[in-house]
């Protein structure tokens, strides 16, 4: 990239003046005065330089501290984060202002589609403000709380937070899930209320919601329309004077977070870095303290929001540093660096990604298995936080169990796998992570451990020999206009959810508060929560924690033989239902053959729901003559091919699809 | 043209004397493939309708006018050009099908039948079906088709959903309901009760007979035997020795009416596609069309096609046919093999087993690349 800039400027050289043609982000002040001597550039709004800036290294020992502000935004998914960052980007001159700046920080085409910030981005910005030189650098987040832990290492770098909030859909879930994420993180909260502009925006009633949740005096909102840019400069202002700059010290010994990480195929691990003390040198050498692995810095820099090497970091500052790490799980998000022989006491805060949601992930033919690997592997490059556990089926042969943060962080696996990677893979029904705590002193020792985690079916112990089973819990938020509770309610109710807290946030709307299994919520709870309320109320959720199950084995039979594929975990509540669901799916599904099946679920020796699939009392072409033979001779070939393919589970004959069908995740119904 | 004529007249004498002691005696019989290799059935397709009808896919076209002087002497230059291409010296049943063959005239359906006399010999008591359309076939017009020695009517009845027509077109898109699969086999069960009580013989999954009266023609089709198919569309199955060629071949006429004249006009026949039948192939169709019948497939029948590989050698070992035998839906024994009452109205699924195992056993016997070679 940087040998791209100069060669540009070489042949922008040529071809002077050439000023409009090279308009680049512009660092006033920071640099030896450019060949032009251009210093003017600097307050206006588009600063004209030409590449040749850019081969000069930014001195950042510069920018002391205090003239820093570290700072994210949050929001709601559309309440215009990105938007917003679009416009600071523009306003401090670091990317050019064209009418086609739309989400510049968003650079993966998921992200675009879904409106959602998956790969979080970070850019300094330059501005000046009252004669002096800042570096705002805003460090963008992950807006989901699948990312909860992104989310918090991201706010771990920052001060404050712009907190943004549509002037029309006012608070949902997903702001006070991120308003807590940053309060309990200490940060200043700037409260921004976005989409001023638009027909029915209410700001006044924002401002009350905004008063009555967070307890922030409506005074502090700041009114904006990022789209067209309207009051937008006093959100820097407020930057300003209102986040305190990083309380760090250069003179320490280096301690740097990362609380990011990519891959770049030529350059490898490149790690996001927030310089919490003393200053990082290309050259220096390195150490994590998660994996006490050395390594010497080749490349350390700002980001522009693209990379721009500067030689050094100091305390306070924000960037990125390439050193040499071949893996993303050797840069893991929430580590602390140091310099070699110089250990400090790690950042707090540190975990290890953690999987909430198991799926079985299968290619649609087997054929592209090595395909889908390559392609699994180039993603999780990026995302150490999916899990990836090799797994075969008999029905679907060979593939991997991956584990993810939540939901969406699958559903977005899953969408970049499509996209990027133009593959397409049969996702089964996501599953989560329960717990047994083991009374089997055979079984401990065996595990070497009291409490194990199941993830695989096949592996949960027997009631005999556990002293109880675990779920995982989640806390979720729920936002709603009032008319919906009702239904809400029974909503939660149906899928196990204890009620928590209720609270109206203003005359119409209300945030309810419910403990759910993470189990009940996995498979289609969003999407009925949404048809339910049009579309109105928002769900948020945070991890909470296991909690006593009692959870059973289902298994499924067909003429009393257990279909191993489809064996599942369930809370005994819900066995019937689940049972009853999977056997009517098997029954639809099922090809009617030359005698009766029964299609049972049971638990242990106890049958609990039963379908069957008919014999086949007519299956013969009614008219076959002269003519009809070719084409009879034909189908029948192909159907014997067919039913080379089909699985036999006794002497029924099953298709693969019927597989398919009960295994994958329904879209929803 | 005198000459022909005459020679009509004095075929159409023989069979009516022939037909008249069949109707009496009620007792024709379909013969067995004794003949072999040297006779033929012989399907000729008349391509024209009045109208198209809804549940219709069969080849078929609405003209403005026919000019049936030019069909007649194409159908009649095709029947000679395939008769002695594949130089049967016996043509054991014509039938005329269609589109709406009661449209044609009398005229041409005697100067088809005079044809094959001519080439080769169509015994006195030679089946000869018309395809009729009750409405389009008065009486008086049934005399004419009599007189130019049809000896046996064909009342089409639509039983299955086809594929390319209106009515299915009707009933993808929901506007007509499919029928229910478990009613229609309800009906299908209660028909063969109603026509066995009622003294006819089911003879094949679809046809029932009452006195004897079988139709040879539909019979050759399913114990495999050699036809010939003449004019639009048609499909054939023979041996073409006249061109030296000593494998069967499934052959197909060009499908429409107009392209087909010209070609018959230019080469004397309008064959648009031969595909040669391997034996495992036609093994295949033995067995599926054989088990069609209510006598299935005897062993005698089998050895002609397969004088090596015996019934019991093919079947009589695999775990999966026996099966289908403990369930009473198949017979194998002395006799050969059949399906059981039960077993014929499922005798698709049966297939899928009894084809494979087939293909097993033949790959077992004759380990050759080539497959039927």
């Amino acid at each position: 990239m940087w040998t791209l800039a100069g060669r540009g400027w070489w042949r922008c050289c040529a071809l002077a003046p050439c000023a409009s043609g090279a308009a680049r982000r512009g660092l006033p002040g920071l640099l030896p005065a450019p060949a032009g001597g251009s210093a003017r550039g600097a307050r206006t709004g588009v600063r004209l330089y030409s590449s040749a800036d850019r081969k000069e290294k930014i001195d950042m020992s510069r920018i002391p501290a205090e003239n820093t502000r570290n700072f994210s935004i949050i929001a709601h998914v559309d309440h215009g984060k990105s938007t917003l960052a679009d416009r600071l980007l523009e306003l401090t001159g670091t990317i050019d202002r064209t009418k086609n700046n739309k989400q510049v920080l968003d650079k993966l085409q998921v992200e675009r589609e879904r409106g959602i910030t998956v790969k979080a981005q970070t850019a300094s910005l330059f501005y000046n403000y009252e004669g002096k030189q800042y570096l705002l650098n805003l460090i963008d987040t992950p807006g989901h709380v699948d990312f909860s832990y992104e989310v918090s290492r991201s706010l771990s770098a920052c001060q404050g937070v712009l907190l943004v909030v549509d002037a029309n859909e006012g608070i949902q879930a997903q702001t006070v899930a991120n308003f807590f994420l940053a309060f309990e993180a200490q940060l200043s909260v700037i409260p921004v209320i976005n989409k001023i502009d638009l027909k029915n925006a209410d700001p006044e009633k924002v401002e009350s919601q905004i008063e009555k949740v967070f307890d922030i005096p409506n005074d502090e909102c700041i009114k904006i329309s990022a789209k067209l840019g309207t009051n937008v400069g006093s959100i820097l202002q407020a930057v300003i004077e209102k986040i305190p700059p990083p309380k760090v010290n250069r003179d320490n010994p280096l301690r740097a977070l990362v609380f990011d990480s990519s891959f770049d195929q030529y350059r490898g691990v490149i790690a996001n870095v927030a310089l919490f003390d003393g200053a990082v040198s290309k050259g220096d050498r390195i150490v994590s303290a998660h994996t006490q692995k050395t390594y010497e810095v080749n490349e350390v820099g700002i980001l522009n929001p693209n990379e721009q090497p500067t030689g050094k970091l100091y305390a306070g500052q924000v960037g990125y540093l390439v050193a040499g790490m071949k893996d993303v799980t050797e840069a893991q998000i929430g580590d602390t660096l140091y310099l070699h022989k110089q250990p400090v006491e790690p950042l707090p805060g540190f975990k290890s990604a953690k999987p909430m949601v198991f799926a079985g992930m299968y290619p649609i033919d087997q054929s592209e298995y090595n395909t889908l690997k390559s392609a699994i592997e180039k993603l999780t490059l990026n995302d150490s936080s999916v899990t990836v556990h090799r797994d075969s089926s008999l029905a679907l042969g060979a593939g991997w169990r991956l584990g993810f943060l939540g939901l969406l962080h699958m559903e977005v696996f899953n969408q970049r796998l499509e996209q990027e990677y133009n593959a397409s893979v049969i996702l089964t029904t996501p599953t989560v992570p329960y717990k047994a705590v083991l009374s089997s002193a055979k079984l401990i020792k065996e595990y070497r451990a009291k409490e194990i985690t199941i993830i695989n079916p096949a592996q949960f112990p027997d009631k005999s020999k556990v002293t109880e089973y675990l779920e995982p819990v989640v806390l979720g938020t729920i936002i709603t206009p009032d008319e919906y509770i009702g239904k809400i309610t029974t909503l939660c109710q149906t899928r196990r959810a204890i009620q928590k807290n209720i609270v109206f946030i203003d005359q119409n709307r209300a945030m309810l508060k419910y403990l759910f299994p993470l189990n009940e919520i996995v498979v289609d709870f969003y999407d009925s929560l949404k048809s339910l309320s049009s579309g109105y109320a928002s769900f948020d959720y945070e991890d909470a924690g296991y909690q006593t199950a009692e959870l059973v084995k289902m298994d499924i039979l067909l003429n009393g033989n257990i279909v191993e594929e489809l064996v599942t975990v369930v809370h005994k509540d819900k066995a019937y239902s689940a049972g009853k669901a999977i056997c009517e799916r098997l029954k639809d599904s099922l090809p009617r053959q030359l005698f009766e099946i029964a299609v049972q679920a049971a638990i242990g020796s106890k049958v609990i729901a039963r379908e069957t699939v008919k014999a086949y009392r007519k299956n013969v072409l009614a008219k076959c003559y002269g003519g009809d033979i070719t084409r009879k001779m034909k189908l029948l070939k192909r159907q014997t091919e067919g039913k080379k393919k089909l699985r036999k589970i006794g002497n029924i004959e099953v298709p693969k699809d019927a597989f398919i069908k009960i295994l994958k995740a329904q879209p929803d119904k | 043209m005198a000459l022909p004529r005459a020679r009509v007249r004095s075929w159409v004498a023989v069979t009516k004397t022939a037909h008249r002691r069949c109707s009496t005696e009620g007792t024709r019989r379909p013969r067995s493939l004794a003949s072999g290799n040297l006779s033929a059935a012989l399907y000729v397709h008349w391509p024209y309708c009045e109208k198209r009808c809804s549940y219709c896919n069969f080849n078929k076209y609405i003209p403005r006018s026919v000019d049936e002087a030019a069909m007649e002497r194409c159908l009649v230059t095709e029947t000679r050009t395939l008769l002695q291409l594949s130089r049967v010296q016996r043509v054991e049943s014509v039938f005329f099908g269609g589109g709406t063959p009661s449209l044609a005239s009398p005229h041409t359906v005697a100067a088809v039948l005079e044809a094959v006399a001519q080439e080769t010999h169509l015994p006195a008591d030679s089946e000869v079906t018309l395809e009729v359309n009750p409405t389009s076939a008065p009486g008086s017009r049934l005399v004419a088709f009599g007189a130019a020695g049809v000896n046996r009517l064909s009342i089409g009845l639509q039983l299955s959903l086809e594929r390319g027509t209106a009515l299915f077109t009707q009933v993808q898109q929901g506007t007509l309901p499919a029928p229910d699969p478990d009613l229609a086999a309800e009906m299908y069960l209660e028909g063969r009760i109603v026509l066995r009580e009622s003294g006819f013989r089911q003879y094949e999954v679809s046809n029932f007979a009452r006195n004897g009266a079988l139709s040879t023609h539909n019979w050759t089709y399913w114990q495999c035997g050699q036809y010939l198919g003449v004019g639009p569309g048609a499909h054939g199955r023979f041996i073409p020795q006249g061109a030296g060629v000593h494998t069967r071949e499934a052959r197909i006429q060009t499908l429409e009416p107009d392209n087909w004249m010209k070609e018959v006009m230019l080469f004397g026949h309008g064959t648009r596609k031969r595909t040669p039948l391997g034996k495992l192939e036609l093994l295949e169709e033995v067995l599926a069309m054989g088990l069609r019948t209510d006598m299935g497939i005897t062993h005698q029948h089998w050895q002609y096609f397969e004088p090596q590989v015996t019934l019991w050698d093919v079947f009589g070992a695999s775990m999966e046919v026996e099966e289908l035998l403990e369930q009473d839906l198949l017979l194998l024994d002395d006799r050969g093999l059949r399906c059981s009452w039960e077993g014929l109205a499922v005798l698709d699924s049966l297939l899928l087993t009894l084809l494979p195992q087939l293909h097993k056993a033949w790959q077992q016997r004759c380990p050759s690349p080539v497959p039927g070679g």
